[in-house]
């Protein structure tokens, strides 16, 4: 079994949010960057449960910068047996996508895994866009996935309950909560990660179909109001006029 | 009650992008591994005084055990900051899972790796290292702690053997070490250093019982009645007191990293605390007294930081010097040791429990300022240094 695990590079959840250059950059200064928690958590250690039982090798591949080879070793030492990494500097979803499209193509992996989103963008895009762009059926927000020689069986939430859905041959399929447990790096994991094969690949081209104008951030938390216990005609008033709650 | 482990870590000072990338990633991992595996149930071992043995096999698999030793020995090959970063997270969650972690990498599995035989290494570095055996080291004895070179512990040649008798004191790890290095006198009053295996007759590790500190940590003594040691478990390659000294420079190097994370951990929650606790109809940390408390924790902090960092960084290069390691395990001690008690006052009441980690650090330290060489003995060290006289005697 080949396995294609899409990772992204996403602010530590802590980072405090601010932008720069007119609120139209995302202000990187200061900001620890990790991989993006549902490629790590569930699509990668997911594949690792899949190859570890039914043998296999898992490729890692991520568009951007030199700087993201951080991540890249993260997820080789988790347990990933080499990596590409394309050389582009974009984060629109077409442009991403396209990219791994273009170089998954030509790989005969049977499964292309993604996190249901990111979690600074939370475009939830780029999964569909692969297999749109590879020709191969998609599947989104899995929760459970099981291969079974060559029919792939994935769980998904749905309103109130779940659907079961079977695929045959390659497809994508974008993860989240459920399909497994995180999985923290041990030091044979680091350390096999120094010599494991990280590609550098130029990027396509391809037009950047949209482009971020500005961030807004939401408005700030207003002060608290304490209103005395004996003064209810203000509260009801307030939930009334203000809070515009009753 | 397991507490839920909200830990940041302060970095003022972009301490980070000293860093290599592989040094953040083995930090952030052993940091994960504590959130997962000490933090819920630390604070239990520590009130019912037992050390969390579950542990060794995690420990290991994190690279807790001997990260700098050669990987054909079983080590992980790294340097001497990724170890001190290690001890650093360790000690974030408690003492003495670092007590454990550096008494095995530091003092016994650095005096095999350096003093012993090609067998001796073959024969316990890869066991150690996977934690399948665990060592303590046994230098302190109960009349001779500061001044170790008086020690009374001896061996008599006996042909292919010798014959081993004393007694050490304060021994980490003892109750449930499977060897203990052991440094002791021969005829001639010269200082050597044997591995003493567990099962070896008239050996016995009785555990100290009632400590207020480390009390996840195992303390013992070490007696040694008329042991038969065989001569190959003599360490060939050293001898006088520069043996155990040299492994006590590699502790406490790791030691002036580990308080780091206790200091880091008790500024996390006081800081936490301070924006939360509202007195007087405004959050404590909105208080100058408070806010000085904090202002002087997170300076400090950094500088010891920049302190260990550059020590790391002399030691990779071979150039350390024991005196400069004094200086460090005697600073950042000292520094983590105030900021508990600052930090203990900040929670009030609440800081009494085990509620906040911040009473256990604090009662940890006590420990850590003792051994490894008292506070007072670093400054003479120092002092020494600086002026060249001796004060010791
Ligand atoms: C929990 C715990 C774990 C330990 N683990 C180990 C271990 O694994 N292996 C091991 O070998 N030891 C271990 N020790 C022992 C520790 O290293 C000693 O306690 C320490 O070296 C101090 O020795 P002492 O207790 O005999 O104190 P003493 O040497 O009696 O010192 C008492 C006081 O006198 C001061 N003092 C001594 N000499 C001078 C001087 N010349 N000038 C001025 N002041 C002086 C000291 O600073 C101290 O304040 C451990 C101790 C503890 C508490």
């Amino acid at each position: 079994m080949k396995i294609l695990v899409c990772i992204s590079k996403v602010p530590d959840t802590t980072t405090k949010i601010s932008f720069v250059d007119n609120d139209t950059k995302f202000n990187e200064d200061k900001v620890q960057f990790i991989v993006n928690p549902y490629d790590e958590w569930y699509a990668l250690v997911r594949a690792l449960e899949l190859t570890e039982k039914q043998g296999g090798t898992i490729t890692i591949i991520n568009v951007g910068p030199a700087d993201n080879d951080q991540i890249i070793r993260k997820a080789l030492a988790i347990g990933a047996n080499d990596s590409v990494r394309i050389d582009g500097n974009s984060n629109e979803s077409f442009y991403v996508a396209s990219q791994i499209a273009e170089y998954a193509k030509t790989q005969g992996y049977d499964i292309v895994m993604t996190g249901k989103e990111t979690i600074d963008y939370n475009g939830a895009e780029v999964g569909g866009m692969i297999a749109e762009l590879m020709g191969v059926p998609y599947v989104s927000h899995a929760s459970t996935l099981d291969v079974d020689g060559g029919k792939a069986t994935m769980k998904r939430n749905i309103e109130g309950g779940y659907e079961t859905v079977e695929v045959t041959g390659t497809f994508v399929v974008s993860c989240q909560k459920g399909m497994a447990e995180a999985r923290i790096p041990n030091m044979r994991g680091i350390m096999a990660a120094r010599t494991k094969p990280l590609t550098i690949v130029a990027p396509v081209n391809v037009a950047q179909l949209t482009s971020i104008k500005v961030f807004t951030l939401p408005p700030a938390k207003a002060a608290v109001k304490l209103i005395s216990p004996d003064n209810v005609a203000e509260l009801v008033n307030l939930l009334h006029t203000e809070a515009k709650v009753i | 009650m397991a507490r839920t482990d909200l830990f940041q870590a302060p970095d003022y000072y972009l301490v980070d992008d000293l860093l290599t990338d592989e040094q953040k990633l083995i930090r952030d991992s052993v940091r994960a591994w504590v959130k997962k595996e000490v933090s819920p149930i630390i604070e239990e071992a520590c009130q019912t005084a037992t050390f969390p043995k579950h542990l060794i096999k995690g420990l290991a698999s994190v690279g807790a055990f001997g990260p700098y030793i050669p990987t054909e020995y079983g080590g992980a090959g790294l340097d001497q900051i990724s170890y001190g970063l290690i001890m650093q997270e360790l000690e974030r969650g408690d003492s003495g899972i670092r007590s454990t972690a550096s008494v095995q990498s530091s003092l016994v599995m650095y005096p095999i790796f350096t003093y012993g035989s090609e067998e001796q290494k073959r024969k316990y570095l890869p066991k150690l290292a996977a934690g399948e055996m665990m060592g303590c080291f046994g230098l302190t004895e109960p009349d001779h702690g500061s001044n170790p070179n008086g020690m009374i512990t001896n061996f008599k040649d006996a042909g292919d053997h010798v014959i081993l008798n004393g007694a050490k004191m304060w021994i980490s790890n003892a109750p449930f070490a499977d060897i203990a290095v052991v440094w002791a006198k021969n005829e001639h009053g010269v200082i050597h250093g044997l591995v003493v295996e567990r099962g070896m007759e008239g050996f016995t590790t009785p555990e100290t019982h009632g400590k207020w500190s480390l009390r996840a940590s195992a303390t013992g003594e070490l007696v040694f009645d008329n042991v038969k040691v065989p001569k190959e478990n003599i360490f060939p390659n050293v001898k006088g007191l520069k043996g155990p000294l040299g492994c006590l420079n590699s502790a406490r190097y790791g030691i002036s990293w580990g308080v780091i994370g206790a200091a880091m951990d008790c500024y996390d929650a006081a800081l936490r605390y301070s924006k939360q606790r509202i007195q007087f109809g405004k959050p404590i940390g909105a208080f100058q007294l408070q806010q000085k408390k904090l202002a002087e924790m997170i300076t400090e902090i950094t500088k010891a930081q920049l302190l260990s960092w550059r020590l790391g960084v002399l030691k990779n290069e071979h150039r350390a010097t024991p005196q400069q390691i004094s200086m460090a395990k005697r600073n950042n001690v000292n520094m983590a040791l105030e900021i508990t008690r600052n930090a203990r006052q900040m929670l009030g009441g609440m800081g009494i429990t085990g509620e906040y980690p911040i009473m256990r650090h604090m009662m940890n330290l006590e420990s850590v300022v003792t051994y490894e060489g008292t506070h007072d003995i670093h400054l003479l060290i120092t002092g020494m240094d600086v002026t060249g006289f001796n004060a010791f005697e």
